[in-house]
């Protein structure tokens, strides 16, 4: 038994179980025909804006989902975004640009954007050579989305996904170029070259709530529901554990004691 | 001045590729097209001998450790690897049109395992051992003498509220208005001051960059300092 589960983690199964079932409550909540409120995010909003931009100017958009594999989450998350541009730019006849730096993200995204023409009744409009490969190499592949950059001066980037050391020089080019920039990435120290480099970013967690966002898809955000249930559970545990933990030690009272140890076994890993 | 030709194509290189800063140009351009070309060729070979060639093919013909280092050690032979070499071979049917649908077969393996191992991970070190850390030392820091350590309180406080207030930001199924709505938006705040602090901070590590690479120009090239 003992080599096919590690029973010590109970408390992680417990929280993944309560987590699974309070995305699972919003989505059937869905289901059932409930739509929730969801409140404005400006980065999400400035897409339609920023490919409508683009067709206006006669200028292509370009789209860089981040620079690791498909299996990094945020590239996972950002190929559903990229659906959602790609319905856009299939709907304005907006030429679309993406340099990839690696095969498996040049097979998906070319999946993706072919789907996306073809749910707005464009696949003539779809190309492959849309979406291209570059190189592995991080700075090469930034060195060459420079320089397309600098030559074909878009009007509208999307930079979505993980990015590393290269986000400010891809960030940096963009504005040169006076593009209007909608970034998003959970890469927490990309984040601060990112928002002062780029008109609007999806900061962390918004990046993988665009997609639900974009699609309007009802389960999808009853899924976002269910998470902010998780959140806000969360946030309660962040202010109350703290108050139970330092009431434990400074008035020593028993059942304090014993919340605390228990919520702190919880949390414990 | 040195008599490196090493030193002088590096410069030559360097100079081309900072020519960036005034316009797009031919130097550039060339600079930008070698470092293209030969980072892929580099990382492709890279990929065979420190990948595809230990992990499959001296896997199913172990004298093969024997072409690379003639005193290796015979590994066992290992046939399992046959199943992700076969749905690498997979990737390749993309460039025949009528079987490129098998193609989908290992992305979907590659991407539905990544989700499911990062799932675990992501919560355990993402979010328990962060609301962990957070809440374990409570509101009220003791110093080494026994009395009130107020300024570890006073920063306790801060990381509470704050780390509070900023997950809250993340709530999406709300008004931006009301108590919750002002939360939010001190969340947001929070998040803005840690972001100008980390610029800030690596704002000064591109300098260092900036100042090594004028560094070789000026002292290895150059010669003047």
């Amino acid at each position: 038994m003992s080599n096919w589960f590690d029973l010590s983690t109970w408390n992680l199964a417990l929280v993944l179980a309560a987590m699974g079932a309070a995305v699972w409550w919003g989505v059937r909540g869905a289901r059932g025909g409930f739509r929730p409120a969801i409140r404005r995010i400006a980065g999400v909003e400035a897409m339609e804006e920023a490919v409508g931009r683009a067709t206006e100017l006669g200028r292509p958009v370009f789209y860089v989902a981040g620079t690791q594999d498909l299996d990094d989450v945020q590239t996972v998350a950002s190929m559903g975004i990229l659906g959602a541009v790609g319905r856009m730019t299939a709907r304005h006849g907006c030429n679309l640009v993406m340099p990839t730096d690696r095969s498996l993200v040049l097979a998906a995204a070319r999946e993706v954007l072919r789907e996306s023409y073809t749910a707005v009744g464009r696949p003539d409009s779809y190309a492959p050579d849309m979406v291209s490969y570059i190189s592995d190499d991080q700075f090469g592949f930034a060195a060459r989305v420079d320089g397309m950059i600098a030559r074909e001066k878009p009007a509208a980037c999307f930079l979505q996904g993980a990015f590393f050391a290269e986000s400010l020089l891809l960030a940096e080019a963009g504005a040169h170029a006076g593009a209007l920039q909608v970034a998003g990435t959970a890469t927490n120290h990309q984040l601060p070259f990112l928002v002062a480099a780029c008109d609007h970013v999806l900061i962390g967690e918004e990046f993988f709530a665009a997609e639900a966002y974009l699609s309007g898809d009802p389960e999808k955000l009853g899924s976002l529901r269910g998470q902010d249930v998780v959140k806000n559970v969360a946030v309660l545990l962040l202010l109350g554990v703290p108050l139970v933990v330092t009431l434990a030690g400074v008035a020593g009272w028993t059942w304090a004691g014993n919340l605390r140890d228990f919520v702190l076994r919880l949390l414990q890993t | 001045m040195s008599t490196s030709l090493e030193i002088w194509v590096s410069a030559a290189l360097t100079l081309m590729v900072m020519s960036f800063l005034w316009r797009d140009n031919p130097f550039y351009k060339f600079a930008e097209h070698l470092f293209v070309g030969v980072s892929a060729g580099y990382l492709m070979v890279m990929g065979f001998w420190s990948t595809l060639w230990p992990n499959a093919i001296v896997k199913l013909v172990p004298t093969a450790a024997r072409v690379t280092d003639p005193t290796a050690a015979l590994p066992d032979r290992e046939p399992l690897i046959l199943i992700p070499l076969f749905l690498g071979c997979l990737m390749l049917l993309r460039l025949w049109p009528r079987l490129s649908w098998l193609a989908r077969w290992p992305t979907a393996f590659a991407v539905g395992t990544t989700l499911g191992y990062n799932l675990v991970r992501s919560v355990r070190s993402n979010f328990l051992e962060q609301i962990h850390a957070t809440v374990a030392p409570g509101l009220w820091i003791s110093s080494a003498s026994g009395g009130v350590d107020w300024a570890a309180t006073l920063n306790q406080l801060l990381l509470v509220v704050g780390t509070a207030c900023a997950l809250a930001y993340f709530t999406y199924t709300r008004s931006g208005r009301g108590f919750r709505g002002g939360v939010a938006r001190s969340g947001l705040l929070v998040l803005m001051i840690a972001f100008g602090a980390s610029f800030a901070y690596a704002v000064m590590s591109r300098i260092t960059l900036l100042v090594g690479r004028l560094q070789f120009l000026l002292g290895d090239w150059l010669g003047l300092v």
